[in-house]
């Protein structure tokens, strides 16, 4: 279908009023397969064909229509009515977008994928979660667990009225195990990569491989549920706090990511997901986190889930630092975002990370792949330099002002650090902390033997609400003297 | 404007099911399910319009039933009938064709006679023109507010219809404008107009009462201290405890493996207050009698009576974990959430919610709720909005945003001062993907020792 909507979809505009100035239209193709094994029953499959476009016009103002009737009528219906929307809007809007730049580059982007998952059969990957599931049984304390695999394969078309045409084609897989264990009233969950799916990756059947999914995730998992339901709970203290991946992903997106979104700077979220406490003047000399942290935007790492070559606006994404020693250089904003900025009288920059989640929604400033870089130090002498600490991993609680700085985040499994060494495993260990001022208690930052590709399909914002894909790439870091405790009150 | 064969009449959707679901001897059932809406979403910043968009959509599930094999497809429909039924038709022949791949599922179950409902509430809906000049009007022009919000309204059609001769039919046309006034920063007073049918004085009229709240943000804001205090909750903010409570608390399959929230319930370790009832009413609520799979739902569902279980167990039971668990299902999706919670009243009079407080925390508004020890009930968040310290009843300055961190059977259990008379009806204004249905029905609350952290 996408192949011929660009014909389809310029003949429609030919047929919007002279005034109109400017049109685009952003097909998205996308089927999606979950496949579920619980207690070694596999779940009814769940398939998926996302077909539909979102129309843009600016005629004095600014209208949106989405709609999945992809004939040349559906689009010129779908075209008068962001006409319509235009038209009301002139004159009442945030900003005059007559006078906003388009981009009109054009291009292709592709996932890189080794072995597609059309490559299995549908028996093949049920087999494989079988495998799992049944791997992390075996044991009478385990009382519920299930193996999934969710690949989804996404297509884009952007056109816009000059000229610009960006085609794009990724391929996203997820799997994920997770096994609830109970003894002497104790009940643990523990999940391969966090009961959100942590572990998601552009690619194909090889990014099972790079999860070690079918080899040992299952086994693993099982052995740390069953070890969390005899552990102590976590102390509660001043403590310093040692983060794998799987939890940095979220403290990163919480505490770095959202607050940087420039449009929520801008104040578009304070009805919904909140405003920040970072304020346009603080651009360029604001001291975000201790020397030791560099934080990027990164479309283009290998493997990472938000990777694109091209914004739902049609801007050419690259590589920047919004982070380098600490100091804040530019938010998460595009080009529509830094226009109303400059329009304040703020040069802030920004990338080009404006995003929609599908065709039914227009597009926002979004994180996209968004990293700490790696430092020089390694786990052992992370976990070797700290006298009392904990060694916390995988997410499964988060909560944050709509500021985005008074944090509380909760871990599904950690160890205590004692004298230098690794000591016992402790259950339901949570931290809190103020986002102004936790970064600067960055101590050491992991190299890249610590770090992981990791991220979440399921960030969610925006009005009418969108959630979407994000990238998180980190290696394990160390923080000061952070406030640490465990369960039940 | 809508198209023709925009699936949210159910002409459309008729033509659709009669096409598809013909006699097919090699299947026990053949269904679908439709959800469509046609939306127009208006964003507002400092009462200027952010974005504008119009959104028609009908996505549809069609599965194909034979013994205990299910398999099923999700596919939007381009609202041009002969086309949306050779594509229907193209995947159910490869469903079909999956379910020679897949093994029985033990736990699977259907219905196995036709049931029918209809639903068809039409209301009277702005043009969205109409509401982007109001608010440049009465917002911007008249009053130059930071009013920052988000208008959403029009038809959203839920239906099912299946081989065996089941019809069910919902329609809800309504709209949700909810927004901010802010005074500076994080400090603002949030106002909803919903309903079935636009009002321009009506809607002046909360803007209205809106604006002459915002002095009190003006007054001089007291930072609290961590510690426990006397609090007001208001039905917003009760709003945000009870679905979360809905997290898997009242899930038959959480219960069964020890991972709802209401475990110490289940226990009998802990029970809310004895004046603590809750339900599960979809029939006063603006959800679907029926549930995607075509089974009808109860009226209603006991969740808490009296502060303790109810003898049938207070669980939402999905079809499937029924089956698994051997109890009776009762008209639950497969996430054995609720959409349509309901509290029962107290007897604390409306009016006396803050003399009632005298001195303590009015909590407007919360935020960002998570468990911080599920199973415990443990729950934290943060305060947000128009929050205020009351001293004699009386508001008496606004207050910086708090974490909270506690424990929910003993807040609404030993914790429980009262809940006020008047039950507030709360429609979920959520958007994700599509414009949800359901609602939560509550009172204000006043309790004491609600433990602030942070």
């Amino acid at each position: 279908m996408l192949d011929t909507l660009e014909q389809r979809a310029r003949r429609a505009a030919g047929r919007l009023p002279a005034t109109a100035r400017h049109w685009a239209v952003r097909g998205v193709r996308e089927y999606s397969e979950q496949l579920s094994v619980r207690q070694d029953v596999a779940e009814t499959p769940q398939r998926a064909h996302e077909n539909g476009a979102m129309l843009t016009v600016i005629d004095g103002g600014l209208g949106y229509a989405a709609t999945s009737d992809l004939s040349e009528p559906g689009l010129g219906a779908a075209f008068e009515r962001a006409h319509a929307l235009a038209r009301a809007g002139a004159g009442r809007t945030v900003i005059d977008y007559e006078r906003i730049a388009r981009p009109a580059g054009s291009g292709r982007y592709a996932s890189l994928v080794e072995r597609p998952a059309s490559s299995a059969t549908l028996p093949e990957k049920l087999g494989w979660l079988r495998d799992v599931c049944a791997a992390a049984g075996g044991d009478t304390r385990i009382v519920d667990r299930h193996a999934t695999l969710w690949n989804v394969t996404t297509e884009q078309l952007h056109v816009t009225s000059e000229g610009a045409r960006t085609e794009q084609r990724w391929e996203f897989m997820t799997p994920s195990v997770q096994v609830t264990a109970h003894a002497n009233g104790v009940t643990q969950v523990r999940s391969s990569a966090g009961q959100y799916n942590g572990y998601c990756q552009q690619g194909g059947i090889e990014v099972l491989e790079r999860a070690r999914f079918r080899e040992s995730e299952g086994p693993r998992v099982a052995r740390e549920a069953l070890q969390l339901i005899t552990a102590a709970p976590c102390p509660s203290g001043t403590f310093d706090l040692i983060l794998m991946p799987d939890q940095m992903m979220l403290q990163i997106h919480e505490s770095i990511g959202h607050p940087l979104e420039l449009d929520r700077i801008l104040g578009d979220e304070r009805n919904f997901a909140g405003t920040s406490f970072v304020t346009l003047d603080m651009f360029g000399h604001y001291q975000y986190g201790s020397e030791l942290l560099n934080v990027s935007f990164d479309p283009g790492r290998e493997h990472e889930f938000a990777g694109f070559a091209f914004d739902d606006d049609g801007t050419p994404a690259e590589r920047a630092l919004l982070i380098e020693r600490g100091l804040l250089k530019r938010p998460l904003g595009g080009s529509l975002s830094q226009a109303r900025a400059q329009a304040q009288g703020f040069e802030v920059g920004g990338v080009a990370t404006t995003r929609s989640s599908s065709w039914n929604r227009a597009p926002i400033d979004r994180m996209s792949n968004l990293n700490v870089e790696p430092g020089d130090s390694s786990l052992e002498q992370m976990i070797s330099g700290t006298e009392l600490g904990v060694v916390m991993h995988t997410n499964c609680s988060w909560s944050i002002d709509d500021s985005r700085n008074k944090f509380q985040f909760g871990c599904e499994y950690a160890r205590m650090v004692r004298g230098g060494r690794l000591a016992e495993v402790v259950r339901n260990p949570n931290y809190r902390g103020i986002s102004a001022t936790f970064w600067r208690s960055l101590a050491m930052v992991g190299n890249s033997d610590t770090a992981a590709v990791m991220g979440t399909p399921f960030c969610g914002k925006g009005e009418p609400s969108q959630v979407i894909r994000v990238g998180h790439a980190s290696p394990a870091c160390k923080f000061s003297n952070v406030d640490v405790f465990g369960g039940a009150l | 404007m809508q198209p023709s064969g925009a699936y949210t009449d159910p002409v459309s959707f008729e033509a659709l099911a009669d096409a598809l679901l013909r006699s097919d001897p090699s299947v026990d059932r053949t269904s679908l399910y439709l959800r469509a809406e046609s939306s127009n979403f208006l964003r507002f910043n400092h009462a200027a319009l952010r974005q504008a968009t119009s959104v028609q959509q009908a996505h549809v599930t069609l599965a194909v039933e034979r013994g205990q094999r299910r398999a099923e497809s999700t596919l939007t429909l381009g609202g041009e009938p002969a086309l949306d039924v050779q594509r229907l038709r193209s995947e159910r022949e490869l469903l079909l064709s999956q379910l020679d791949l897949i093994s029985d599922d033990p736990w699977l179950s259907y219905p196995k006679t036709a049931t029918h409902s209809r639903r068809d509430d039409r209301g009277a809906l702005p043009e969205p023109g109409h509401v982007i000049a109001l608010v440049h009007e009465l917002a911007g022009v008249k009053r130059e507010q930071d009013l920052v919000g988000f208008y959403a309204g029009g038809p959203v059609v839920h239906a099912f219809a299946d081989s065996l001769g089941s019809r069910h039919w919902h329609r809800v046309e309504s709209f949700h404008f909810d927004w901010c006034l802010y005074h500076r920063a994080d400090k603002a007073v949030k106002t909803r107009y919903a309903g079935t049918h636009w009002d321009d004085t009506a809607f002046a009229a909360k803007l209205e009462e809106a604006a002459r709240r915002m002095p009190l943000l003006a007054r001089e804001v007291r930072t609290l201290q961590a510690g426990a205090y006397r609090a007001a909750f208001s039905p917003s903010a009760m709003v945000e405890l009870l679905g979360t409570l809905g997290w898997s608390g009242f899930s038959l399959k959480s219960r069964r493996t020890g991972v709802s929230s209401l475990m110490r319930l289940e226990r009998g370790e802990a029970a809310f207050d004895a004046g603590f009832h809750l339900d599960e009413a979809v029939a006063l609520g603006t959800a679907p009698a029926f549930t995607a799979e075509g089974f009808v739902r109860p009226v209603r569902v006991a969740l808490v009576e009296a502060g303790k279980l109810p003898a049938s167990g207070g669980t939402l039971n999905s079809p499937r974990s029924a089956a698994e668990y051997g109890v009776a299902a009762n008209g639950v999706g497969a996430q054995e959430a609720p959409e349509a919670l309901r509290l029962g009243p107290g007897s604390i009079a409306q009016a006396d919610l803050l003399s009632v407080l005298d001195t303590g925390l009015y909590v407007s508004n919360l935020w960002y709720l998570n468990y911080s020890d599920r199973q415990a009930c443990r729950m934290t968040g943060m305060t947000r909005y128009a929050c205020f310290w009351v001293e004699d009843g009386k508001l008496a300055a606004p207050v910086n945003v708090m974490r909270f961190d506690d424990d929910v059977l003993r807040l609404f259990g030993s914790g429980l001062v009262g809940l006020t008379d008047a039950p507030e009806f709360t429609p979920n204004s959520d958007t994700y993907g599509a414009r949800q249905l359901g609602s939560i029905t509550t009172p204000a609350a006043v309790v004491e020792g609600f433990r602030l952290t942070l």
